[in-house]
């Protein structure tokens, strides 16, 4: 059931989904079973950003029919102590390393992926391109042409794999899709959370989130997942990690028959900290049955 | 009281295994305004007092009201023995709906015990716990206060079993909406009574009997749990008091092993820390305030 995925095997096809798994935290929680069952095939990072950063004020989440909206902000402690203190615990879980990283601007976006993509410990980078342009206010990773322009500039400064997390708050996620591919993209990673804007159960009309809107995850997204994951393999030949609401093998199989390589699992890990091991128990034996379609590239989907 | 396989933590918390697992509801009982839940958790280690499990059950969590429960609820067991874990509940929303009315042999689903615990008191070098919760100024012979308001008496209610265990005396203050809410309080023998409306003991806040205990005798250290305005209160009263105090704090949580990101709280030294692994337990000094969430 192994893949090669941008030129490295993976031993299964279950990732996790940037921001929704700490390691350092679960190992606190779990101790050395964690490590024993790491549940997936590869560890994404959350977002690593130039500078620390403390995360939006709270209330940061909220529960709504199959799913929630989170708005936490990115916390994180800046590129040079993640490198300095989070890097070498991470290099010790058992699978290959992706480190996720945003920048406010295209210099900032390339100076961490620059310190990020000299370590040897990390497999690949991921951009989060979910952020606003500060000359236009509008996500980067909504207009094509920011995009690309984006992604040109970290391609230039570094040689691992480079992975797009596209956003689905755009109009058309094929059009994105296509700007990463043509800047030299290696993959792309979708979906992202869609925009949600819950509002304060008192009734008053105020927004509860305390930085007034967030994204929202889990089950409840899981169609729309398919539909993008699906246009935008019609349009590049990149591989995909399919994510969005998956709680079963059965959901895995289907991003996987979309077109995906690659399956992350994410909201479903906080009602479960071992649920992508059971989702992959779940869909080894669909395939072992034959009732997952093997996607399209087959077992040996390599990066361009 | 621990069973010795117990595993622990480099902090010292008790670890949960990997992953959630299934528990039987043995029985429910209602007392007063509550729900009293005793399930078998024979797989799980004994959590410390002030350590918290996820509880979801496993029919029917989604369907109810607004579509919800869909995320797994934190609660801290009010006691734990012989592979059963009692949780206290009060019906308020969706979740707490759907765990109140359940039945004896339904399954639940069961992540825990997660975060740390309140240090006790002689526990040796609680001043090694990097843990955010631990406060090397708990230990010597100062008297330990139990504070404790409505669905927050559950972990206090774990302590005071752990401190009668060591033999230790506590000072145990609880307060109540009102009579039908403290009727879960009357196994406490010589506790001290509050309710909102006077209709048991007290009338008024618990903070109240803790502003009086601290005049009285300040050479004191105070355990709490309750709403958030009550933690406030008890925050103010402590770090005012130079008394130290740690407070067992409630959040919403997604994950409850540190992966959301969801559960967090301002801290006087800049920033937020995360009530699921850096709590539920933390010094009152640590926090510049305690919000409802």
């Amino acid at each position: 059931m192994s893949v090669t995925f941008c030129g490295r095997q993976l031993e299964h096809r279950v990732v996790n989904g940037s921001g929704t798994f700490d390691a350092i935290a679960a190992e606190r929680a779990f101790g050395p079973a964690l490590r024993a069952a790491f549940p997936f095939s590869a560890y994404v990072s959350k977002t690593i950003t130039l500078r620390p950063r403390d995360g939006n004020a709270p209330p940061r989440l909220w529960e709504t029919p199959a799913g929630m909206v989170n708005s936490i902000g990115l916390p994180n402690k800046g590129v040079a102590a993640y490198l300095a203190e989070d890097l070498p615990r991470y290099a010790m879980l058992p699978v290959p390393l992706i480190t996720n990283v945003m920048g406010g601007t295209g210099e900032e976006l390339a100076e961490v992926a620059a310190a990020v993509g000299h370590r040897p410990e990390i497999f690949a980078l991921e951009l989060n391109v979910s952020c606003p342009n500060v000359a236009t206010g509008l996500d980067i990773g909504a207009v094509p042409s920011d995009l690309e322009a984006v992604v040109r500039r970290v391609r230039a400064v570094t040689a691992k794999p480079l992975i797009v997390k596209l956003t689905p708050n755009t109009a058309d996620v094929t059009l994105c899709a296509q700007a990463a591919e043509a800047a030299g993209a290696d993959a792309v990673s979708l979906i992202n959370t869609l925009r949600a804007v819950p509002l304060h159960p008192d009734g008053r009309g105020g927004r509860w989130l305390g930085s007034g809107q967030g994204g929202l995850s889990g089950p409840a997204i899981r169609v729309v997942a398919l539909a993008q994951v699906a246009a935008v393999a019609e349009r590049v030949a990149l591989p995909i990690i399919g994510m969005g609401g998956v709680q079963h093998g059965r959901h895995a199989a289907d991003l996987l028959s979309a077109g995906a390589t690659l399956v992350a699992v994410g909201t479903e890990s906080f009602r479960d900290p071992r649920a992508a091991g059971r989702i992959t128990e779940e869909l080894k034996a669909l395939e072992n049955a034959g009732r997952a379609r093997t996607p399209p590239g087959g077992q040996a989907s390599v990066c361009p | 009281m621990s069973a010795p396989e117990v595993a622990r933590g480099e902090d010292g918390r008790v670890l949960a295994p990997f992953g959630r697992r299934r528990g039987l509801v043995v029985s429910t009982r209602k007392v007063g305004a509550y729900v009293l839940l005793e399930v078998a958790d024979r797989d799980g280690p004994q959590a410390d007092p002030g350590q918290f499990h996820m509880l979801a059950t496993v029919h029917g969590w989604g369907g109810g009201e607004d579509e919800r429960p869909y995320l797994p609820r934190a609660f801290s067991p009010m006691g734990s023995s012989g592979g059963h874990l009692w949780f206290l509940l009060e019906d308020v929303g969706p979740g707490t709906h759907r765990l109140a009315t359940l039945k004896k042999g339904e399954a639940l689903w069961v992540t825990g015990p997660l975060g740390n615990g309140f240090t006790l008191p002689d526990a040796p070098s609680a001043d090694e716990h990097p843990g955010g919760g631990r406060d090397p100024a708990f230990g010597g012979a100062r008297r330990p206060i139990l504070v404790a308001g409505g669905i927050g008496l559950p972990p206090v209610m774990a302590l005071s079993g752990a401190l009668a265990h060591r033999g230790i005396e506590a000072t145990m203050l609880l307060g109540f909406r009102d009579a039908a809410h403290a009727q879960v309080a009357a196994s406490f023998a010589g506790a001290r009574l509050a309710t909102d409306d006077g209709s048991a003991g007290h009338h008024g806040y618990v903070t109240a009997l803790l502003r009086a205990e601290l005049e009285r005798d300040p050479h004191a250290l105070v355990y709490a749990c309750g709403p958030a305005a009550m933690l406030e209160a008890v925050r103010g009263l402590a770090t005012g008091n130079g008394v130290p105090a740690q407070l067992a704090l409630e959040s919403g949580m997604a994950c409850g092993y540190g992966a959301c990101f969801g559960c967090v709280v301002p801290l006087t030294a800049g920033g937020y820390a995360r009530v699921c692994v850096d709590g539920p337990v933390m010094a009152a000094g640590t926090l510049r305030s305690v919000p409802a969430l």
